[in-house]
């Protein structure tokens, strides 16, 4: 098989270009999730919310302007093939510089300081986050998911024990969304991360958040377990803004890894109603 | 209730809004956040003065996208309150009355909001763009080299905003829930 070429500097003009999309526009199955939920709400205060929300994506669209004024930390997956040889330049340096000239062409907010204790802003929104898995094959498929810090700062993770079994996990996640209340903007999408080591199990629940909210885990079992939980979750009252109603979540995902047998880890990311994720493959 | 409030936000005005009520905002506010907070305690703490009058001053705890050439401001919606939470009982006793965010406030600044007669509005979170529809002026007046959460004055008209926690420290969070699943 032979090896496929690709520039560097292709790699930064897309993730450019995706920065600015991905912040403008809301993914079709995210504003599907909402205007579902919308139908569904029976609260009056939380209807007037949803409309309020579904008025601001509609503007951002037109307008051209990002849904939300947290343009968030740029989490950039690479899925690379295998066949694929990257050219004239660094890859995670193309990342970068895709993400500074989305961040700085597009008027997005440049949200990311050097350090977590002194604080400097780099200011323009570099490092992007990476995650990078290789694949089989002879493309790269990028993945931007633009993630504020409104939500992620209710996240939460539990090294369960064994013996706390599926009622540990359910109670834990019920938990971290009630605790995570009006804060991570409600109506939110849970990410849920089972399994894995303590950092594999976070990358599962921020993995969970990439998924269409239209899709289900492929195994029934936790299907069925998502299913269960959004309504549980839409159970809670919290409802849009926390100003009470039945729409508290628009979407849940699990992802599930193997684990050690004296370990339970979960791992719940939280985000809001303008989850972002959009992918592109070169 | 529905209620239309032309800033500032005197006493009297704060002490007439209730948890629950929908209020639509006229007039000149500042906006910070948590650097921005962060210096205004540590000036006055100094002994110094803030950078505006805060008697009877509403602050937005915002920090905007960059504005596009030919528009006044980027998107501009709140930022979660709880991160200005150690500031907040100091900013009120200095006579800030007004707070717009989202999300819960301590125990501590709920008392601070009944002793100085605070208000806290909610803005909906992750509806920049939608508020920053209302916001027909914008100028850096301190603090720019926090770029995103420098000092802004605004002027806002008709800004929509539904009242969270009043003076009396009723609050709209454990209300609307409440009255919501005694409903069902």
């Amino acid at each position: 098989m032979s090896v496929r070429e690709i520039n560097a500097s292709v790699i930064t003009d897309v993730i450019e270009g995706m920065c600015i999309t991905a912040n403008e526009q809301l993914p079709e199955d995210v504003k599907c999730a909402i205007a579902e939920c919308y139908e569904r709400e029976d609260g009056a205060v939380a209807r007037t919310v949803l409309e309020n929300i579904i008025d601001n994506y509609k503007i951002a669209e037109t307008e051209k302007m990002p849904i939300c004024q947290d343009t968030g930390m740029a989490c950039v997956f690479l899925e690379i093939g295998q066949d694929v040889h990257i050219t004239g330049g660094d890859l995670y340096e193309a990342v970068h510089e895709g993400v500074r000239r989305g961040y700085t062409n597009g008027y997005l907010r440049k949200s990311v300081v050097r350090d977590p204790i002194n604080r400097v802003n780099t200011g323009d929104n570099t490092p992007a986050m990476i995650t990078v898995d290789i694949t089989a094959g002879d493309r790269i498929k990028i993945t931007i998911a633009p993630k504020g810090f409104g939500s992620e700062n209710m996240s939460a993770i539990k090294m369960l024990a064994p013996s706390a079994g599926l009622d540990g996990v359910k109670k834990f996640i019920l938990e971290t969304v009630e605790k995570a209340g009006p804060n991570p903007c409600p109506p939110m999408v849970v990410g849920v991360g089972i399994g894995g080591t303590f950092d594999k199990c976070a990358l599962a629940a921020k993995r969970a958040l990439l998924r269409p909210l239209d899709s289900a885990n492929p195994d029934p079992f936790y299907a069925e377990l998502e299913t269960e939980l959004l309504e549980k979750i839409n159970s809670l009252g919290i409802g849009p803004q926390g100003f009470g109603g039945r729409t508290t979540a628009i979407g849940l995902g699990i992802e599930v890894m193997p684990t050690h047998i004296a370990g339970l880890p979960c791992a719940v990311n939280m985000s809001c109603h303008v989850t972002r994720h959009l992918t592109e493959v070169i | 209730m529905e209620k239309h409030i032309t800033l500032p936000l005197t006493e009297e005005i704060a002490k007439s809004l209730h948890a629950g009520d929908n209020v639509y905002l006229t007039g000149v506010i500042y906006t910070s956040r948590d650097a921005g907070h962060k210096r205004m305690c540590e000036a006055l703490a100094r002994g110094e003065k803030l950078p505006f009058d805060p008697q009877d001053a509403t602050i937005y705890y915002v920090g905007p996208t960059p504005a596009k050439p030919g528009r006044v401001i980027g998107s501009a919606g709140p930022t979660t309150s709880y991160r200005m939470d150690a500031y907040a009982p100091t900013m009120l006793s200095v006579g800030a009355r007004g707070m717009i965010g989202k999300g819960a406030r301590s125990k501590e600044v709920i008392e601070a909001m009944k002793k100085h007669s605070g208000v806290y509005f909610g803005a909906i979170g992750g509806a920049g763009a939608l508020l920053a529809k209302c916001i027909k002026s914008a100028e850096i007046i301190d603090y720019e080299d926090l770029g995103a959460e420098a000092l802004r004055k605004l002027y806002v008209e008709d800004m929509p905003l539904v009242v969270v926690i009043d003076s009396y420290g009723e609050n709209l969070y454990e209300k609307g829930r409440r009255e919501y699943l005694e409903g069902k």
